[in-house]
């Protein structure tokens, strides 16, 4: 019994963390190749959501949702860049962050305006709706083993864009010296923009499959960015890598915390003040393994430099 | 400089003379708001420490903000249930007393100021922004699954606290405790920005490793600035909940963090008056724009879209010209 929950909450831990990574590697992209810190990012999640929900309630079709939440999020993402963003990579933090700041409260409000105020609702699709049975006896959601397996993939297919292709070296190669690439004839500007809509569009397919699970309504996009902030925290500012094991990292800590503390602490109290202080720590406990992981590196576990 | 001067005594007799006039014409309304802008401006002038003398750009003050609120919603709730706070070791009860709670408001942020500045400021640049936002959020939490007081639900109270020989519930009454305060908050800080500790922060600023070769560590300049900065916000977290006459999570979410720092910019980053200047500029536009659409926070971004774009010394910066001192 204990087993079998355990087991199902480091595969809640797993999906939670890997749709955590989609918000992340777009976030560290952006700040490792432009230096850009852009609270908008959760804005385009979203914006992802919302698509998908308007075009799933219009064509019925879950795939044609996924598509349009990439495509109305990367689009979204890219009009960004070219209006607001590319006058904000000379500027200091300070101005990046009221900025994109700024640029919730209009994403925000144009949504509640557009879609009004009430939570919309994205069904499972009836393929993935019932329960897998795995190894074990354990009975699994197959949506959320979806969720798995298509955030892995994309983390694979980002290494290997990263690693082994030309738009790759050319992002690994604007991290590192922006004036250089620029001289050597590369269009800055241009590939700024694509990887801009590139993070985008995951943040979108992140907040389209997320959607599914909980509702989409306006201001979903927050609470998960500031997760991803402490993801990219945890694991240095610019690393995928950093990323995506500080994203499962932070995704185990939020889920077996959960049920763990209280029952550590039912040893030491009685039950009704373990179960209430139990669950006001383990809301805290992400934030406490981030500050630890600063305390012992503060450039974060894969960082080049602070 | 003196132009700046001017306009920032302008900018005050405004703040004042606005909620006496509401007196004279019997508008209790308009007086609660200027006594909002009062309260939010305190609470500008203690981040416009960090983050102007400083530069430390700090995403989390919403959590002395509620620090300071919770101060006295907790006091105050203890008061008016006659249950103490704490039995052993030592018997502490709650208060109604103003004073009293501003005392505790200031040495709780403070000591909320010294933790968190001190794990914090081992960081810097986007890590400090994203730690401090960080900490407030755990702080967030910690208050919306806390039970003992409110939880999501937050702290209400019955009645304001009293100040001795003052009728608070008056509402002008009140907004001349929360004006004499800013008043307070702006002249220290003002003092404390040509005195030696500010010069050697505004130093530590611009240049830190000069000011560590002349024998100064920035880090203690820093996290004084940050603690100086967390209790002026928490001040401002009290006056602000007694104001309501409630306390909730929402005062340590980071909108309110982010709403503290848009004061500043609207203002001016760096400016004596920046905050006040903000803040009422701030609470003017909720006012007008929220009664023309419920949608205002559209424009409200464009509006700080455009600051942060075209006009960045803000709404002083733009009626004083350009500062020589920042940068």
């Amino acid at each position: 019994m204990t087993f079998i929950l355990l087991i199902e909450q480091v595969l809640n831990g797993l999906q939670f963390g890997v749709m955590l990574f989609l918000m992340a590697a777009g976030l560290t992209l952006v700040f490792g190749v432009m230096g850009l810190i852009n609270l908008a990012h959760g804005s385009l999640y979203m914006v992802g959501a919302f698509a998908a929900a308007a075009v799933a309630g219009a064509t019925g079709s879950f795939l044609l949702a996924l598509a349009a939440a990439l495509a109305a999020a990367a689009a979204a993402g890219a009009l960004m860049e070219l209006l607001v963003i590319r006058r904000l990579y000379n500027r200091d933090h300070l101005d990046q962050v009221l900025a994109t700041f700024a640029l919730i409260l209009i994403f925000s409000e144009g949504t509640r305006w557009l879609f009004g105020s009430f939570p919309l609702y994205l069904d499972i699709p009836d393929a993935l709706s019932g329960p897998v049975t795995l190894p074990g006896g354990i009975a699994y959601p197959a949506y959320r083993l979806a969720i798995i397996a298509i955030g892995l993939v994309i983390a694979a297919g980002l290494f290997w864009l990263i690693a082994r292709t030309r738009l790759g070296i050319r992002i690994r190669a604007g991290e590192s010296d922006r004036e250089m690439i620029a001289a050597l004839g590369v269009d800055i500007s241009k590939l700024y923009t694509i990887v801009f809509a590139l993070g985008a569009a995951l943040a979108g397919l992140a907040g389209a499959l997320v959607g599914a699970i909980q509702s989409v309504q306006v201001g979903m996009g927050e609470p998960v960015l500031i997760l991803a902030f402490v993801v990219i925290v945890i694991g240095g500012i610019g690393s995928i890598k950093g990323a995506l094991i500080g994203a499962i990292l932070v995704g185990l800590t939020d889920t077996l915390g959960g049920i763990a503390l209280p029952a550590v602490l039912r040893l030491v109290t009685d039950n009704a003040t373990a179960t209430s202080t139990g669950a006001a720590l383990s809301s805290m406990l992400i934030y406490i393994l981030m500050a630890g992981v600063l305390i012992w590196r503060p450039q974060g576990l894969f960082g080049a430099q602070a | 400089m003196k132009r700046e001067t001017l306009i920032n005594a302008a900018l005050l007799l405004g703040l004042l003379l606005v909620p006496l006039w509401a007196y004279v014409t019997d508008e209790p309304f308009t007086i609660t708001l200027a006594t909002k802008v009062a309260i939010l401006a305190l609470a500008g002038v203690g981040l416009n420490i960090a983050l102007g003398l400083g530069g430390l750009v700090s995403l989390g003050h919403a959590a002395f903000f509620g620090i300071g609120g919770y101060a006295m919603g907790i006091l105050a709730s203890h008061a008016q249930s006659y249950t103490p706070l704490m039995e052993s070791p030592f018997l502490i009860e709650g208060t109604k007393s103003m004073p009293v709670i501003w005392v505790t408001a200031i040495l709780a942020s403070a000591l909320a100021a010294l933790v968190i500045g001190t794990l914090s400021l081992r960081t810097s640049g986007v890590y400090f922004i994203m730690i401090t936002l960080a900490f407030g959020q755990m702080l967030f939490f910690f208050a919306i699954s806390w039970p003992a007081y409110g939880g999501e639900d937050g702290l209400s109270i019955y009645v304001r606290n009293g100040f001795p020989g003052m009728n608070t519930l008056d509402p002008i009454q009140f907004f001349a405790l929360c004006f004499a305060l800013l008043l307070a908050a702006l002249w220290f800080s003002h003092r404390l920005a040509n005195a030696p500790f500010g010069l050697a922060l505004n130093a530590a600023r611009q240049s830190p490793a000069r000011v560590e070769t002349v024998g100064l560590s920035p880090f203690h300049l820093r996290l004084i600035a940050f603690i100086i900065s967390g209790a002026i916000t928490g001040l401002a977290g009290a006056l602000f909940a007694d104001l309501n006459r409630f306390v909730s999570p929402n005062m340590l979410s980071w909108q309110t963090s982010g709403e503290i720092m848009i004061f500043i910019i609207l203002g001016g980053v760096g400016r004596l008056c920046g905050p006040v200047a903000g803040a009422a500029l701030f609470i003017a536009l909720e006012h007008f724009l929220g009664g023309l659409s419920e949608f205002w926070h559209i424009w409200l971004g464009l509006l700080l879209l455009l600051v942060v774009l075209f006009a960045r010394g803000g709404l002083i910066g733009v009626l004083a010209g350009r500062q020589v001192a920042h940068d």
